[in-house]
């Protein structure tokens, strides 16, 4: 829920981190925090176990520069993402304007990103918010291991498409982020799909990460525009 | 179900009407701080002392407590707790809910007590619900102010992300 202050100037956003135990979340917010101005910035909150497993949350609030006067500032979430913290990462998500997913691209965690990600739409209709209609953009992160699955596969798990009913976007949309792909296209059977714009990242060393970053934000942004 | 979440906006007039009122309330019972803050976690407004508090992770932190302990509140069977108390040993906190919306945080000491906080909070909360509920009404009603905010400024939207 973004909210406009328009005594202190100010429009804020809440962007959520979802994904799976381990992927890198946490590690995304922890390079942002290391690489802005420390002006723009405030803390580094985690709410983490003793062995740094993100508990409950970790937040970042960053001040990403000024439109119209006012200060776009942006709440940066992370979620616990091992399965039995369903209940924290549900609280997390309550009025978010923004999601990022991160993906873990080891072909052996594929199923853990497949149960985060039904985890992520189940919660987010349990508020009544259809993440398909809302900014949200995902990330292949671990891009760097051997082990990492083709994108190919990684899309067609994760981000096969959604139908798009309304006739009005009917147009083939192509993906400013990689060349020749589409983010709407019509398939050979007839049916319009969309998918999320998605960014290959190494997050422990910030490849990708501003990318998502400005991607997601950037869509919070046009939402209200 | 709706796209996403609803947006709304406080103007200057809100803000005052918000201020004045906690101000009286700080007065009222000798308090030190009173912080309003969205459920999302969004600081509102800071009236009274300036503790040094970073009110930014003060705000997030309070809404979070205050999630967990609603959560709390269902597996034991109660709809919600609507105010929570934590005792320091100098400072103390209670926290209660506005309109299922907002957060009115008071931080106080020992030149006052819970219970005078507890008894004056409930007028407070009643001032604050009308404050807030026009606000809300707005959003409901017209134009998401945002919108009209920003409106056209997808080139100066696009400017921002040069870097």
């Amino acid at each position: 829920m973004s909210m406009i202050n328009y005594a202190s100037r100010e429009i804020n956003c809440k962007i959520v981190y979802y994904g799976p135990g381990l992927g890198g979340k946490t590690t995304n917010l922890e390079h942002v925090y290391g690489k802005v101005k420390p002006e723009t910035r405030g803390k580094l909150i985690s709410l983490a176990t003793e062995t740094e497993r993100t508990l409950f949350f970790d937040f970042l609030p960053v001040d990403l520069g000024t439109i119209r006067g006012f200060k776009t500032r942006f709440h940066l979430y992370t979620v616990p993402g091992q399965v039995y913290y369903n209940a924290s990462r549900k609280l997390i998500l309550k009025n978010v304007d923004g999601i990022v997913f991160v993906g873990d691209s080891q072909a052996e965690r594929m199923e853990a990103n497949l149960e985060s990600m039904q985890n992520l739409y189940d919660n987010m209709s349990e508020y009544g918010y259809d993440l398909t209609q809302m900014p949200f953009v995902i990330q292949y992160n671990k891009r760097d291991l051997p082990n990492a699955a083709p994108i190919d596969e990684l899309q067609a798990a994760l981000n096969p498409g959604w139908e798009v009913e309304d006739g009005s976007k009917h147009r083939v949309t192509p993906d400013p982020y990689h060349a020749g792909e589409n983010l709407i296209e019509q398939l050979p059977g007839g049916e319009w799909i969309e998918r999320a714009p998605y960014f290959e990242a190494i997050a422990v060393n910030g490849d990708g990460v501003f990318d998502t970053l400005k991607a997601v934000s950037k869509l919070v942004l046009k939402a209200l525009a | 179900m709706t796209a996403g979440t609803a947006n709304w906006s406080f103007t200057q007039d809100d803000f005052t009407a918000i201020t004045e009122s906690l101000e009286r309330f700080l007065g009222a019972t000798n308090s030190r701080c009173a912080l309003l803050v969205d459920r999302s976690g969004q600081l509102v407004t800071t009236v009274g002392e300036a503790l040094g508090l970073d009110t930014t992770a003060f705000a997030t932190l309070t809404a979070a407590d205050y999630s967990a302990n609603d959560q709390l509140a269902k597996l034991v069977g109660e709809s919600d707790f609507t105010s929570l108390f934590h005792q320091g040993e100098k400072e103390s906190l209670y926290v209660a809910d506005v309109a299922r919306r907002l957060l009115l945080v008071i931080i106080f000491d020992s030149r006052t007590t819970v219970g005078l906080v507890r008894l004056r909070v409930k007028d407070e909360i009643e001032e604050l619900t009308l404050l807030v509920d026009r606000v809300f009404s707005r959003g409901r009603n017209g134009a998401a102010p945002a919108g009209r905010l920003l409106q056209g400024a997808d080139d100066e939207i696009d400017k921002l992300f040069n870097w």
